[in-house]
Order: structure tokens, then C-alpha cells, then sequence
């Protein structure tokens, strides 16, 4: 048995940032186990640009904006494991790992950071009928034959799902010289950034066809068609609206979701929306000194809030063990609920504890639908403290408010904070 | 010329094979398709029968109790996964309770042990997710769950170091009685055998029909399948079958052996014996009746949907045995549900049949066991880093979702009739069969097939061979 403090699940972006924030905020034990042969995580495949304007203000492609972060994590002299997968997490912070040198090992934490990412919905969750042919791949997967590997996947495309990945891989694949027919998309918004719609279809004179989804798959080796229908309202396909394309290919861009099989088998309770763990304002889980950030938390827009949202872990985890030094965690204060109704879908943290917040706690969030001229609002029981408009909010871009601990310590009975969007 | 050649690697040819090659005879199975359990032996419920449903006194009947009394030891003398499970079928409308009683008395008399009737309180006990509605059901003890891939390809790899050839990519295109034996016309040239034993599924009624004047009619009986996760794997621990009525056969709805839940099938007739996609119709007709018998399945937990063909002969029945017109064609046609049940047995009655005919004598070198791909989540932690020190692929992880190493792969591509595709290292190791459905793991995948196969390049690397190629070109190669 080895033993560590902190070890971090993952060296993504996620856990990078975590983990150079663990650092710096004086913590000399972390380890990170990294699946893959390299740092960096899926950042590593996404060679496209647009990466890090909030962080550090400039356009970085995805390696280069890894490449910062592991920069960090080697001039800290903080310890990783690369090719080597976690096995399992136990409720007491036993984690098993495996790779070819060390054999399957095993790792006493103090504090665990779930910073796993996510994976991309398949093929068999939509139920999409059809023959089942080569030629079928989630964008990701084909993000990274075209990215990593240098090898086309096919030739005539149709993508479904207007999911990030997808719309950067409508572009990928035109300009390697495949022809992208179309997109369809089941729901009547994008799932993808206006700025990825923009300059990655309409850039390119690529359809995108709202409300539409995949009706049959031809061809029994290899992709030869996809047929397309429009949907109604309950997203049921509407006969006499199909159309056919030729294609090879077809992407799915459907969504992701946090890879959290770990995380329940430790016994961490996850939110059915966002299918990642419960936080509270340490993003910590219902299991003491176990935290989550990242996409496996939930699936972030930008890698920038990613990063953020994983200093903080860091930090927090750093000032639990902090605490168990100092005799246990604090008992002050109380816990506050953050309650998503009419629009908002869901936050993260779910609760906050006043006493023991940071001075100032971001509060993240997503819309159910597209709205426009919409107010958020956030309450403190019954009062209102803050309203502000917002021009246009859609599901597939991440909303924020800040918290201000002062704020909320002025209301020392406080129960429910209410985030929720305001016609007026 | 071979003394027999078995058209069809399925889990009947296979069978046949395996038992063939007991005896001292040259014998070569051709296949279309480029591997073994590529028809209608890959997409079936996986289960093993009690026996209860065929007819009294049919070969159906007689081979599926037989297959089911002999799947056991043969799951352990060529190792894999087989798990009696037992069997329930449920009755959900009291006034059909008499359908129970019948299929019992109907069981009893083809000989299947351990059957008998429980009602609701046990019922619930036994199944706690069965529907509100359920009554009463009849319980099989002796009803199981089966690898289907690995029974078929064990039965073939053991039939292959016993001596059999094995011609993938071969399509029988004629079949011609000579004066001795028969040319059998193929994509790769003729073949001649003194005897043919026809194991080819959805097309067995083509070949016969070659060599006799006695038609057959294989139809092509299609049924669409969910596959859920393994979080949903234990929602029910028996295999659950609605009781037959008016309305039709019902969906089963099951535990795999791999620890997925598995709901379907439904039932088509089509005309197109290639057809194995699945509708909407299909799949929207398994969800709403998987809910027939259990209740709260959790659909979200769908990982994949497939369709399967069933080889249905208009009388329902197997035809097993020498075609009346043509000596020395040996028919193994009609082999649907209980086919896979029944396959041990079927594989010793056409090996009867030839030995008789043959004269067929013993070999005294046969071998009558094998060992599987091996699976290092079956060892102690010890074991498994004793494993990784002499073999430190079996260290790497492939495929996430079910945790497949890189050794089992290799060992996958490298044993008899290795893998040479992505379905055919599924197939030996689940690699790729998980939650995610191949997306992290196939590209690593590829790259070890590339590395391993002899003479292999990226673009020789396919889903299931043929045309169906997971890379066509390199970046910018026609800009």
C-alpha cells in the first residue's frame, strides 16, 4: 500500500488544475493516475483553436492549453502515473490501480478528487433502428483517428447531434477533404456554443437541421445511407417528412456524460440530471475528503470553467486535510439548500454551508430551453437579491452567479437559496 | 477431396465439427463470413432452455432436453461461460392459468426436471421487480444463460486442433452430386467432399434445394433486441418469458451471463435473409412488452439494440438427417429457438448419422478440452501481478467499460481461428460491449490488430470483415 493525500483520479484538465492548486495551496503529497500515455486528457485531440480566452486571455488549441497546465504540474514537482487505471475507489479512500510496471496496486488517500471526465452518448442510448455497419462512430472517436491518428474515417458525412464535438468535427472533416451533408439536431435549439454553429457549419455552408433525428441506417458492412425525419414536439418522428442521404459516415453528437462508475461504486450520490456526484460548496460529495470537478461533476461548455471549478477542488481538499490535522472537519454554521425551478435546470454545488464558503462561491448552472430577454434571480428565502437580464440564454452554454459569503451571513436562518429565471 | 464438409460456422456447424472430429476423417467447414457465430448464432436471447416448449415427442423437444443436460460439462471442458439461472414464466391474467398447467404437463412429458408452479407470494420473493399483474408462473430450475459467442467459437476452436479446416470469406455458390461425392462451387474456387452436412442457417433451404427435389422453405424470422447496462443487469435474476396467449409469444426479459439485462425478441417474417436491421417499430414493441412481466425496467440503460435472424422451417421443427433424394447430404436446417440449447446434441446426431453411414472409427488422439481466453478478473490480486510480471500486457487496460486487458486481446488475435476484426475480439473478450459501446477502446483496438495480424494494415482492419472497413484513407489524401 502506497500512501498519499491527496490522489487525484485523472490527468485532464480537471485534474491537472486541481492538483496545481492542491500545490500551491501547500500540500506536498498529491499523486494524479492517468489513464492515457500522456497528460493532458481529451484536450490532447481537440487541435482546433478557441481555447482559453477567460484564463489567459489569448486563443489556445487544446494540446496548448494542456501543455500550460502540465507545464504547472512538472515545475511543481507534483507526481503522476501515466497508462495506469484506476481499478476501483473504495467509501474509505483505498484507490486500486493497475498498469503494466506496477502490477494492480493499491493507494491510501486522505482526500480523493474524482476528476474523471465524461464519455459521449452511443449509438445504442438513442435506439437509433437500422443495420448496425462500420462507419459509425461518436465525433469524439473519430476526433481522435482524424486528430491523433491522421486517418479518415469516411468520405460523405451526416452528423447527428449538435453537440460541441460535432460541430468542430462538421469542420474537421470538411477541411480534410470529406463532404459533410448535414446535421441534424432532435431538439428545436443547438446543443453546441452559437460560436461553434457559426464558424464551424455556417462558415462552411453546412445544413443544420433543427428538430430532426435519424430514422434508419443502410448498408450492411459499411454506412451507405441515413435517413432523416423531422420530429414533433415529444420528439416522435413525423411520417412523409423523411429525407435520404448518401453518406458513409455517419457522427453522433448526442451528448456527453460524466464517467461516474467509480464514483458509484464508492457509494458517491450523483444528481439524475446531471448524472455527476451531489457537491456542496467544497465541491465535496456526501462522502467526507471525496471531491469532484470537471466535466465528471458535469458537462462544462469551456475548458476555462473547468479549470476553475478544479482550483477550487484542489484548494478545498488541501484545508479538509488541513482540518483532520486540526482535529476534524468544522462543525459551524449550517446547511443551505440551492434550489433550480422554472427554467434552471440544475447548480452546482447543490448546497452551501455559509460558515464554511469561500468569501465569494460561484454557483453554475444551465437553462432547460432557449430564452431571451430573461432575468436570473436568485433568492435568499423569500427575498430577491439579485436580478439581471440576460439577452439570450440556450441549454448548451453554462450560466454562472456568485454567491458572496457576507451576503448570505446576514441571513442566519437562512433555508432555501432559489436560482430562477424572471420574465420580468 | 475432403471425406465431409459442413457449410456454416455457426453454433450447428460447429457443433458437427466438434464432434466430427472425434473420428478419423478429413473434414473442412466453409463460412461467408470471416469468422465463426457471424449468422444467426450471434444475435439470439443466449439462453439454454429447460425443454418445456417444443412439442411432445419432437426432435425440437429431444435435443433441446439433451443440449440442456450436456451444456454443463461442456461449458467446462471447453470453458465458457454458462450459468443455470433458472427459468420463470409468467402468467399475468388468471384466466389463462390453464396455459401454466399445460406447458408443465407438456415439459414433464419431454422430460425436463424440477418444474413446477409458483404462485404470486414466491413469485415475488424470487423476482421482486415481477409485474404487478403477474399470478402465478411456471419455475424451470434447470433454464440458463450462455455465452453464445464463446460456446460456438469454443466448439470450433476445439474442432480446428482436432484436426478441422476452417475456410472463412467462402461462399457456397453451387452445390453439383457427382457420380462420388459432391463439388461444392465457392467464391474461392471448387471443393469436393464424399459427404455434406448443410449448418447454414437462413440458407440451408438454398442448398438443399441445390441437391434434391423435396423443397424446403427456411423463412427468415427476424427479432430486435435491447441490450441494457450492467447497472440494470440485476433487476431480474431468472430468465422471465411471458406465458404464450392469443397476442403472441411475449418478450423475455433476462440477466446475460456478462451481467447485462437483455429484452426481446420480437417476431417478423421477412423476405430479405440479409435483414438483420432493427425498426423502430421492433424496438418501440420489445420496450412496451418487456413490461408485460417486470416491471421498472430502466430503459435509460440501454446500451445497444441488434436484430436477430431465426432460421424458422414452415413446420417448426428441425430437420436433421440425410435428404431422402440426395445420399450423402446431410440436412442440419431449421435450427431455430432452442437451436443454441440444443447445439451439443444436434453436433452428436450428425456425427451419428456420418459415423454410421461412414463407418467413421475413433481417433485416439483426440483432445476433448480447451481453455478459454483468459480473464485475469477471475484471479486473486496475487495471481493477476504475478500475471503482469510475466506478461505486462495483461497490466494495460483496453477497453474501460469492461475492464479488458491487452493480453486478453492478444490472446484473442493469437489462438486458433484468432480474431481479425473488432466484433471478433469483442466476441473473445467483450472488449468493446460495454457502456460506451467501443468508442474509447476501438481505436486501441485497431492498433493492435494493425501491430498482430500478419501482413495487416489500418485499412485492413474491419468492424466484421467484407467491406466493412473502420478507416478509408488518410487526412487530406484526396484534396
Amino acid at each position: 500500500m502506497k500512501f498519499y493525500d491527496i490522489v487525484i483520479v485523472g490527468g485532464g484538465p480537471a485534474g491537472l488544475a486541481a492538483a496545481a492548486s492542491a500545490k500551491r495551496a501547500g500540500n506536498d503529497s498529491i499523486l494524479i493516475l492517468e489513464r492515457d500515455k500522456e497528460l493532458g486528457g481529451i484536450l490532447n485531440q481537440c487541435i482546433h483553436n478557441g481555447f482559453g480566452l477567460h484564463t489567459f486571455k489569448e486563443e489556445l488549441t487544446g494540446p496548448e492549453y494542456a501543455g500550460r497546465f502540465i507545464e504547472q504540474v512538472k515545475e511543481l514537482n507534483i507526481e503522476y502515473m501515466l497508462n495506469t487505471m484506476v481499478m476501483d475507489i473504495s467509501a474509505d479512500k483505498v484507490v486500486t490501480a493497475m498498469n503494466r510496471t506496477d502490477g494492480m496496486f493499491q493507494v491510501q488517500a486522505k482526500a480523493v478528487i474524482l476528476a474523471m471526465g465524461c464519455r459521449e452518448r452511443a449509438r445504442g442510448a438513442l435506439n437509433i433502428p437500422g443495420y448496425r455497419p462500420a462507419g459509425i462512430f461518436s465525433a469524439g472517436t473519430a476526433q481522435r483517428l482524424v486528430n491523433m491518428e491522421g486517418y479518415m474515417p469516411g468520405r460523405e458525412v451526416v452528423i447527428l447531434g449538435s453537440g460541441d464535438i460535432g460541430l468542430i468535427m462538421a469542420r474537421r472533416m470538411t477541411l480534410e477533404g470529406a463532404k459533410v451533408k448535414v446535421v441534424a439536431e432532435l431538439m428545436p435549439y443547438s446543443g453546441g456554443l452559437k460560436r461553434n454553429i457559426v464558424q464551424c457549419l455556417d462558415d462552411f455552408g453546412i445544413p443544420l437541421k433543427l428538430s430532426h433525428t435519424v430514422v434508419d441506417i443502410e448498408g450492411k458492412e459499411r454506412v451507405e445511407g441515413i435517413t432523416i425525419a423531422e420530429v414533433d414536439g415529444r420528439g416522435k418522428p413525423i411520417p412523409g417528412t423523411e429525407e435520404h442521404y448518401t453518406c458513409d459516415t455517419l457522427l453522433l453528437s448526442c451528448g456527453l456524460i460524466p464517467e461516474n462508475e467509480l464514483s458509484r461504486s464508492a457509494g458517491v450520490e450523483m444528481s439524475p440530471i446531471t448524472s455527476g456526484p451531489l457537491v456542496n460548496e467544497s465541491l465535496e460529495t456526501n462522502i467526507e475528503g471525496v471531491f469532484a470537478c470537471g466535466n465528471v461533476l458535469h458537462v462544462h461548455d469551456l475548458v476555462d470553467f473547468v479549470s476553475e471549478e478544479a482550483a477550487a477542488a484542489g484548494r478545498n481538499a488541501v484545508k479538509y486535510i488541513n482540518q483532520l490535522a486540526e482535529g476534524g472537519k468544522s462543525e459551524a454554521g449550517h446547511e443551505v439548500k440551492i434550489v433550480p425551478v422554472d427554467g434552471v435546470r440544475y447548480t452546482v454545488p447543490v448546497t452551501v454551508n455559509p460558515d464554511r464558503m469561500d468569501d465569494t462561491m460561484i454557483v453554475r448552472f444551465r437553462v432547460g430551453n432557449v430564452f431571451q430577454n430573461r432575468y436570473v434571480a436568485v433568492y435568499l428565502d423569500e427575498e430577491r437579491i439579485y436580478h439581471k437580464k440576460r439577452a439570450i440564454m440556450a441549454p448548451g452554454e453554462m450560466e454562472s452567479v456568485k454567491l458572496e459569503k457576507e451576503v448570505l451571513k446576514k441571513y442566519p436562518d437562512l433555508k432555501t437559496i432559489t436560482i430562477k429565471l424572471e420574465e420580468k | 477431396m475432403f471425406d465431409i464438409v459442413i457449410i456454416g460456422a455457426g453454433v450447428s456447424g460447429a457443433a458437427a465439427a466438434r464432434e466430427l472430429s472425434r473420428y478419423n476423417a478429413s473434414i473442412c467447414v466453409l463460412e461467408k463470413a470471416e469468422d465463426v457465430c457471424s449468422g444467426t448464432s450471434k444475435a439470439n436471447s443466449a439462453i439454454v432452455h429447460a425443454g418445456f416448449d417444443a412439442a411432445n415427442g419432437s426432435l425440437m423437444a429431444k435435443l433441446n432436453v439433451q443440449g440442456n443436460k450436456m451444456m454443463e460439462q461442456l461449458s467446462k471442458d471447453l470453458d465458457f461461460p454458462f450459468k443455470q439461472n433458472g427459468s420463470l414464466v409468467v402468467c399475468t391474467d388468471e384466466s389463462t392459468r390453464d396455459g401454466l398447467q399445460a406447458l408443465l404437463e407438456r415439459g414433464i412429458k419431454n422430460g425436463v426436471e424440477g418444474l413446477r408452479i409458483v404462485e404470486r407470494e414466491e413469485l415475488v420473493e424470487m423476482e421482486p421487480n415481477i409485474s404487478d399483474e403477474a399470478v402465478a408462473a411456471l419455475y424451470a430450475p434447470t433454464g440458463g444463460i450462455v455465452c453464445p459467442f464463446n460456446l460456438n467459437i469454443a466448439l470450433a476452436e476445439n474442432a480446428y486442433v482436432n484436426g478441422v479446416e476452417f475456410r472463412f470469406n467462402t461462399e457456397v455458390t453451387d452445390i453439383r452430386k457427382e457420380e462420388e461425392g459432391f463439388t461444392i462451387c465457392t467464391n474461392n474456387g471448387d471443393v469436393r467432399a464424399r459427404y455434406v452436412v448443410n449448418a447454414a442457417g437462413v440458407y440451408a433451404d438454398k442448398f438443399h434445394n441445390m441437391v434434391s427435389e423435396k423443397k424446403i422453405n427456411i423463412i427468415a424470422r427476424r427479432g430486435d433486441y435491447c441490450l441494457l447496462d450492467k447497472t440494470a443487469g440485476t433487476h431480474v435474476s431468472h430468465t422471465v418469458f411471458a406465458l404464450p396467449t392469443k397476442m403472441g409469444k411475449g418478450i423475455l426479459v433476462s440477466p446475460t451471463i456478462h451481467g447485462n439485462l437483455l429484452i426481446g425478441p420480437t417476431a417478423v417474417d421477412i423476405e430479405n435473409k440479409e435483414g438483420t436491421n432493427t425498426t423502430r417499430e421492433g424496438l418501440d414493441e420489445a420496450i412496451t412488452k418487456s413490461a408485460i412481466t417486470v416491471k421498472n425496467i430502466p430503459m435509460r440503460q440501454v446500451i445497444t439494440s441488434f436484430a436477430g435472424l431465426r432460421a424458422h422451417e414452415e413446420g417448426h421443427e428441425f430437420i436433421i438427417g440425410e435428404v431422402e433424394d440426395c445420399p450423402g447430404f446431410i440436412d442440419c436446417a431449421g435450427i431455430e429457438s432452442p437451436g443454441l440449447t440444443a447445439s451439443p446434441a444436434v453436433g452428436v446426431m450428425v456425427a451419428d448419422i456420418l459415423q454410421e453411414k461412414m463407418g467413421l472409427t475413433k481417433k485416439d488422439n483426440f483432445i476433448a478440452t480447451r481453455k478459454g481466453v483468459l480473464n485475469p478478473e477471475e484471479m486473486s490480486l496475487e495471481e493477476r501481478n504475478e500475471l503482469i510480471k510475466k506478461n505486462p500486457a495483461y497490466g494495460n487496460i483496453i477497453c474501460r467499460c469492461e475492464m479488458i486487458t491487452e493480453g486478453e486481446i492478444l490472446d484473442a488475435i493469437h489462438r486458433p481461428l484468432g480474431a481479425r476484426s473488432l466484433d471478433g475480439v469483442k466476441r473473445r473478450t467483450r472488449a468493446g460491449m460495454g457502456r460506451c459501446q467501443a468508442g474509447f477502446c476501438s481505436p486501441r483496438t485497431m492498433e493492435i490488430l494493425e501491430r498482430e495480424v500478419p501482413g495487416f494494415t489500418m485499412y485492413d482492419v474491419t468492424k466484421s470483415g467484407g467491406e466493412s472497413a473502420i478507416v478509408v484513407g488518410i487526412n487530406k489524401d484526396r484534396i
